[in-house]
């Protein structure tokens, strides 16, 4: 894989600027469809890092399902007016803001220069899982026998998501008041 | 009255209804007769009281009209010009017959009030143009439909 | 990835890409002869031998009309809508396999522009794409008719991944693969026994999807239908409630965008359709027979002999999908559709349960060892 860095370069670059464009842009649906190309352009990375598995399921499940509800929810609710004016605020939090920020950048930039460029992918590398039968094998082999209990109590975790929100969305229905 | 039918089991499947079905449509498909009229080389048979396009009748190569106006006075379209003359035998006739297309309804009156017989409809319905059409009488006396 | 791999990848992407090119107005005359024929009329028949270029003459006059953009609607994606339509159509294809492989001087040349370890899963991502161009167009047409379109296209296309999604775990767990080669080359094999019962030898069948996973074909088709906002399913258009749906506004080559979409869409459905439960590229049954007539009356050998079988069975393929879109039209013409309400009754009371069963029912099978 000997252009991949030009690919890697292409889809950060993509991915930067839509994240730049999912909090610049006044309406909520551009911001959205943004992001699902914020989505995209991870997907290709991960594909770039020979993670197909990882990169189908970043777009079936954030790009084709979540965010396909996202835009769902705003188009019905049509959400046009914006929740976030900039003229509105106070000067002194946009300069606590701004420091939180930079302090943040500087903190993102330490850690990464503290790692080393070729991380230890041990037993992992693209040659081995390969061999093991592929990536959707090795993944669903680990997920379904060492990592069992914590995959369950995720969906657990789940389910209990979806039935509190049902229960809230429908407690007027509960008590009988429309 | 909506009368709901008591469904059976495998009606209530619907799969078995849905292959009917579509072995109704390829039975339609592979064996119906056709119905469609192929336009330029077929056409449709009209009866012969249909009215289409107009024509002015003549005898001998003489106009049978007479400009007595009783068209133009009946037409509820006000469709029908005419402009009288005088032969050199004395006999009236229409110097203009112009009927406007545009105007016209083919009701069929003046072919009903024509008391010479001139002003008949005939069965050609092919008159779409692109420009208001005005028939002169030259045009009214050349075409004869299929009379 | 030395420079052959580029051009094997090159080449295979170009001709997918110009073949499915020239599925869409054969689709197109087929679908306007064929409803004309059910409904007892001719049809199209005045363009070429039997009206065949009549498309041809569609797409002059798509070329040709003038395509405005109207003055109430968001610009960039009005026109980002149809593309985003149609492109994912044209990705899915990419795994479907179309004959199996054969030996070309130390390289293995694949009929499918890709193998993925992730098969059917990249299918399904990139179907789910598909509802963006709709989603897209009906918000950025800014009109109430296009958004309700769009909505319930939406809406719609959810309900039915799900159980799109799960009648084919039945597929991935009788096969244990995602791979559609994988798939596609297992169904050659013979249903041996059934549970304990030994089968004799006229009644073994091949392991097509079909007969392996029957609920599960049923069920994968109705949801494809409804993916592909095929009639019955057709709610995102409608004439009398919300005229033309999501595309309301779009006129000249954006709308033949979205007609062409439509129909690809329909291709790759056949093509899955055929992959997952007709074998794929397997022979048909007499086709083998005609094959192994043919190499020995020329006397073939080696590669002549893989060439001749490659054509066979991408002509296996094609005759599977080629049965599968006709299916397409053939119900568009025959069924009413569905209200909406039905449609969504269809969806999540009947059509999810029943997949969540088979897959119940397929793992304790599996488990057993009955299949």
């Amino acid at each position: 894989m000997n252009i991949s860095p030009y690919f890697f370069y292409g889809f950060g670059g993509i991915a930067i600027a839509c994240s730049l464009l999912v909090i610049l842009k006044k309406n909520p649906v551009s911001s959205a469809f943004s992001l699902v190309m914020v989505f995209f352009s991870f997907a290709g990375i991960y594909a770039l890092l020979d993670a197909h598995l990882i990169a189908a399921l970043q777009i079936f499940v954030y790009a084709g399902a979540i965010m396909v509800l996202f835009v769902f929810v705003i188009m019905l609710l049509n959400a046009d007016v914006p929740s976030f004016d900039l003229g509105r605020t106070h000067l002194g939090m946009r300069a606590v803001a701004g420091v939180l920020i930079s302090m943040i950048l500087a903190l993102f930039i330490w850690a990464f220069k503290k790692t080393p460029l070729t991380p230890a992918i041990a037993q992992f590398s693209s040659e081995n899982i390969e061999a093991a039968g592929g990536n959707t094998l090795v993944v669903s082999e680990l997920m379904f026998s060492e990592y069992i209990l914590p995959f369950e109590l995720t969906s657990v975790l789940l389910l209990a998501a979806i039935v509190g929100a049902v229960a809230i969305a429908k407690r007027k229905l509960a008590t009988g008041r429309f | 009255m909506l009368l709901k039918k008591k469904k059976g089991f495998l009606q209530e499947l619907y799969l078995i209804e849905i292959i009917k079905g579509l072995m109704i449509t390829m039975k339609n498909m592979l064996f119906a007769p056709k119905v469609t009229i192929q336009f330029p080389e077929e056409r449709r048979n009209y009866s012969d009281r249909y009215r289409g396009m107009h024509y002015l009748k003549a005898t001998n190569g003489v106009e049978n009209c007479t400009a007595c106006m009783l068209c133009p006075t009946v037409c509820p379209a006000e469709c029908i010009h005419i402009e009288a003359g005088e032969r050199p035998d004395k006999e009236k006739y229409p110097v203009k017959f112009e009927i406007d297309l545009l105007r016209c309804c083919f009701c069929g009156m003046c072919e009903e009030a024509c008391p010479k017989d001139a002003i008949k409809l005939s069965n050609i319905y092919e008159m779409s143009t692109t420009y208001r059409e005005v028939y002169d009488k030259q045009f009214l006396l050349e075409q004869r439909g299929n009379k | 990835m030395d420079i052959l791999d580029w051009i094997e990848v090159g080449s295979k992407t170009a001709l997918l890409v110009v073949v499915l090119l020239q599925v869409v107005p054969i689709m197109v005359w087929v679908e306007r002869r064929g409803s004309a024929l059910m409904q007892n009329r001719l049809g199209p028949n005045r363009c070429g031998p039997l009206g065949l270029l009549q498309s041809l003459a569609d797409v002059v006059k798509f070329l040709w009309k003038e395509d405005p953009v109207p003055g109430h609607v968001e610009p960039f994606y009005y026109v980002l809508a149809p593309l985003v339509s149609v492109v994912p159509a044209f990705m899915t294809f990419a795994v479907i396999p179309v004959a199996s492989s054969i030996q070309l001087g130390g390289r293995v040349l694949q009929f499918q522009v890709a193998d993925l370890n992730v098969g059917l899963l990249y299918v399904f991502s990139i179907a789910s794409l598909g509802v963006y161009g709709i989603i897209m167009a009906g918000w950025a047409s800014n009109n109430k008719y296009t958004m309700l379109g769009s909505l319930r296209s939406s809406s719609q296309m959810i309900s039915y991944e799900l159980s799109m999604g799960l009648s084919v775990i039945g597929i991935i767990m009788t096969f244990s693969s995602v791979k559609l080669g994988d798939i596609a080359r297992q169904q050659g094999e013979l249903i041996t026994h059934v549970g304990p019962l030994i089968l004799p030898e006229f009644l073994q069948l091949p392991k097509w999807g079909i007969f392996v996973q029957p609920l599960g074909f049923l069920i994968f088709l109705v949801a494809v239908f409804a993916e592909t906002n095929r009639l019955p399913f057709d709610l995102p258009e409608g004439e009398s409630e919300i005229v033309a749906g999501y595309h309301l506004e779009y006129g000249a080559m954006k709308f033949a965008l979205f007609m062409m979409a439509e129909y690809l869409n329909m291709t790759t459905a056949s093509g899955l359709l055929a992959t997952l439960y007709f074998g794929g590229w397997q022979l048909l049954p007499g086709m083998a027979w005609i094959l192994g007539a043919l190499q020995g009356a020329f006397g073939l050998t080696g590669l002549s002999a893989e060439w001749l079988r490659v054509l066979f069975e991408a002509t296996s393929f094609s005759i599977k999908v080629g049965c599968f879109m006709w299916l397409f039209v053939w119900v568009r013409w025959t069924l009413p559709r569905f209200r909406y309400d039905q449609l969504m009754d269809l969806g999540w009371k009947v059509m999810l349960p029943l997949a969540l069963g088979n897959i119940f029912i397929t793992a304790i099978l599996t488990y057993y060892g009955w299949v």
